[in-house]
């Protein structure tokens, strides 16, 4: 007899599965993609020093070629305002790889291979999002080594981990809108482009760099100061400045979970239907 | 299910924008058979396989694997097919063996089980040695029998397979062949397209002929050459600028205009006998004074049939640059 237990376990039997187990391959599926994707990484390491040097590049320039003007008008030591800030904008920076990275994987025709296993719809994605996220952490890790050389310092170190975590979630949220822009848009090329474009004006008109009161605009300081990614760059900076405000954190928590809540559904939405060609 | 079919697809009609890409197609593939699906480029064999394997939505049409419906129960369709070809792909940077125990764990396999199933499936088609290398490194034909080896990581008792052999050369054609013949054997019921017709000829039992998003003939390869009702009469003339009188010449033996290369100096007639024809052939040319370099009388082949349905030959159909390349273009 040929016919074995494999085919029996994949055959038609297999609708007994029941609830609670399909809810858990959201997880070890999302697993199992996750690590797909940081092989990748592993492989091509030149992927990962350039990830990491860029934004080292940025904290030095910022702080030595501008600290000296930005700090009049920041109060105290440049880095410090800074160091915080440039860690959101380097994980907002990671995100867009979410968008390459799918849009890649849309035209080898390996989301066809996975959208015809019967694994979780929102695996492929999840994958994705969390492998960057943990990119994007690791390379946050080396800016705060790097921002410890030239004088950064937590004030508080359990403040300053909750604004790490904070600011780590922020990311996971972002990759969730990358993510769906990636689904979108499909051609690899484009998507260099447009997995960056949509981030320029969200960082710079932010109080990522300099205190959005500077900003003469009253339009312009308006946006700046109540989009999010102000709201959780002053959070994550109060937080590890050593200023603990419940209030910030909590409408911080809000705006992620509000942007998990929105992309994901739609990312998974067009996944469902996007098609490779 | 005995004497059932696996896979059936009813009237289905699929749109691009203004495109028609299926034109109302049915088909049904008997359980343990090959189907094969025939047609040029652009004549909707990948559309329908994306169809029935989940992946597109039909505007109408019933479609139906395993006697489940494709279109309610899209999950469970996945636990029981396998789909390789020109689109479902490999990761490139992973090794061969993590490729195949990566879909083993998406199947929700243990991970001991992916493993020993990978290790059988890298085994089985040839690529132990290149097993813990990056596919990266990997030639054409090794690519597709990993993905093909993927497809079968679950043991699929339906398969389907898209243009398994485009793109590859004559000598990995023809081991892709002995392969997929080999998986069949036990009882698998296979879909494959493919737009060589020798291929349709040496896989499957059944075949559909479709063009434009219709279907425009099917039965066994045998039933459709039979049904020309002719042999062929190929002659090649020694002076090639002798073709078109050689042609002109032999238009009254057939119902059908002959078909000429002026280059090559052939002529190929349909006749309703060869035997009776051809002494017929030697003295109309001869009286003439064409002379015959060669002549063969011939069963119809797949391509004959091909282009007396659709007045087109197979190959010489437009093509997306992407899925071939333009060598193929100039010899055609």
């Amino acid at each position: 007899m040929t016919l074995n237990t494999a085919s029996v376990a994949a055959g038609p039997g297999a609708n007994e599965i029941s609830i609670f187990q399909r809810f858990l391959w959201n997880f070890t599926d999302t697993f199992v993609v996750m690590r797909r994707n940081l092989y990748a990484y592993q492989r091509q390491p030149e992927l990962l020093v350039f990830a990491t040097i860029q934004p080292v590049i940025f904290l030095l320039l910022f702080t030595y070629v501008f600290g000296g003007a930005i700090s009049f008008s920041t109060g105290g030591d440049y880095i410090n305002f800074l160091l915080p800030g440039i860690i959101i904008q380097t994980i907002l920076f990671a995100s867009a790889n979410t968008t390459v990275g799918l849009s890649v994987d849309l035209s080898k025709g390996i989301i066809d291979r996975f959208r015809s296993l019967p694994m979780s719809r929102a695996a492929v994605l999840a994958g994705r999002t969390s492998a960057d996220t943990l990119r994007g952490l690791f390379t946050v890790l080396i800016m705060i080594a790097a921002g410890y050389i030239i004088g950064f310092r937590f004030e508080n170190w359990g403040a300053g981990l909750l604004g790490l975590a904070l600011a780590v979630a922020f990311g996971y949220a972002v990759t969730w809108i990358s993510a769906t822009i990636g689904l979108f848009v499909k051609d690899p090329e484009a998507a260099q482009v447009a997995g960056f474009i949509w981030l320029f004006p969200l960082t710079f008109a932010s109080s990522i760099f300099v205190p959005t009161r500077t900003m003469t605009a009253e339009w312009l300081r308006t946006f700046a100061e109540n989009q999010p990614v102000s709201v959780v760059a002053n959070t994550v900076r109060d937080l590890m400045t050593g200023t603990v405000n419940p209030d910030e954190i909590v409408i911080s928590l809000l705006w992620i979970a509000g942007i998990v809540a929105v992309f994901l559904p739609m990312a998974v939405w067009r996944y469902a239907r996007v098609s490779s060609r | 299910m005995p004497n059932s079919n696996s896979i059936i697809a009813e009237n289905v009609v699929k749109h691009f924008g203004d495109i028609k890409a299926l034109d109302g197609v049915s088909i049904a593939a008997e359980t343990g058979k090959v189907l094969g699906l025939l047609g040029p480029n652009g004549a909707g064999k990948t559309t329908l396989v994306r169809i029935l394997t989940t992946l597109l939505k039909p505007d109408s049409g019933v479609v139906s694997v395993g006697g489940l419906d494709v279109l309610r129960q899209k999950q469970r369709v996945r636990e029981i097919i396998g789909l390789a070809g020109q689109y479902a792909a490999v990761d490139e940077i992973l090794t061969g063996r993590e490729n195949l125990v990566m879909v083993g764990r998406l199947y929700h396999m243990s991970r001991r089980a992916a493993k020993q199933r990978a290790a059988e499936l890298l085994a089985q088609f040839a690529l132990t040695e290149a097993a813990d290398r990056s596919v990266k490194t990997y030639s054409g034909g090794m690519r597709r029998r990993l993905d093909l080896a993927a497809s079968m990581v679950a043991r699929p008792n339906i398969l389907f397979l898209d243009e398994p052999t485009t793109g590859l050369d004559a000598r990995a054609r023809i081991a892709m062949w002995d392969t997929i013949r080999e998986l069949v054997s036990d009882g698998t019921t296979l879909l494959l397209t493919t737009q060589y017709l020798e291929e349709a000829d040496e896989l499957a039992d059944q075949i559909v002929v479709i063009d434009h998003g219709r279907v425009i003939a099917e039965g066994t390869a045998d039933q459709l050459k039979a049904n020309m009702a002719a042999d062929f009469i190929d002659i090649t003339v020694s002076n090639p600028q002798q073709t078109a009188q050689a042609s002109q010449l032999l238009q009254p033996l057939s119902d059908e205009s002959p078909h000429t290369d002026e280059q090559r100096g052939h002529v190929s007639i349909a006749v309703e006998s060869g035997a009776q024809s051809i002494a017929e052939v030697v003295r109309l040319l001869d009286a003439q004074s064409v002379s015959i370099a060669e002549l063969n009388l011939r069963r119809p082949s797949l391509n004959d049939v091909f282009l007396s349905i659709t007045g087109h030959e197979i190959v010489e159909e437009e093509s997306k640059p992407k899925r071939r390349g333009f060598g193929r273009r100039r010899s055609a």
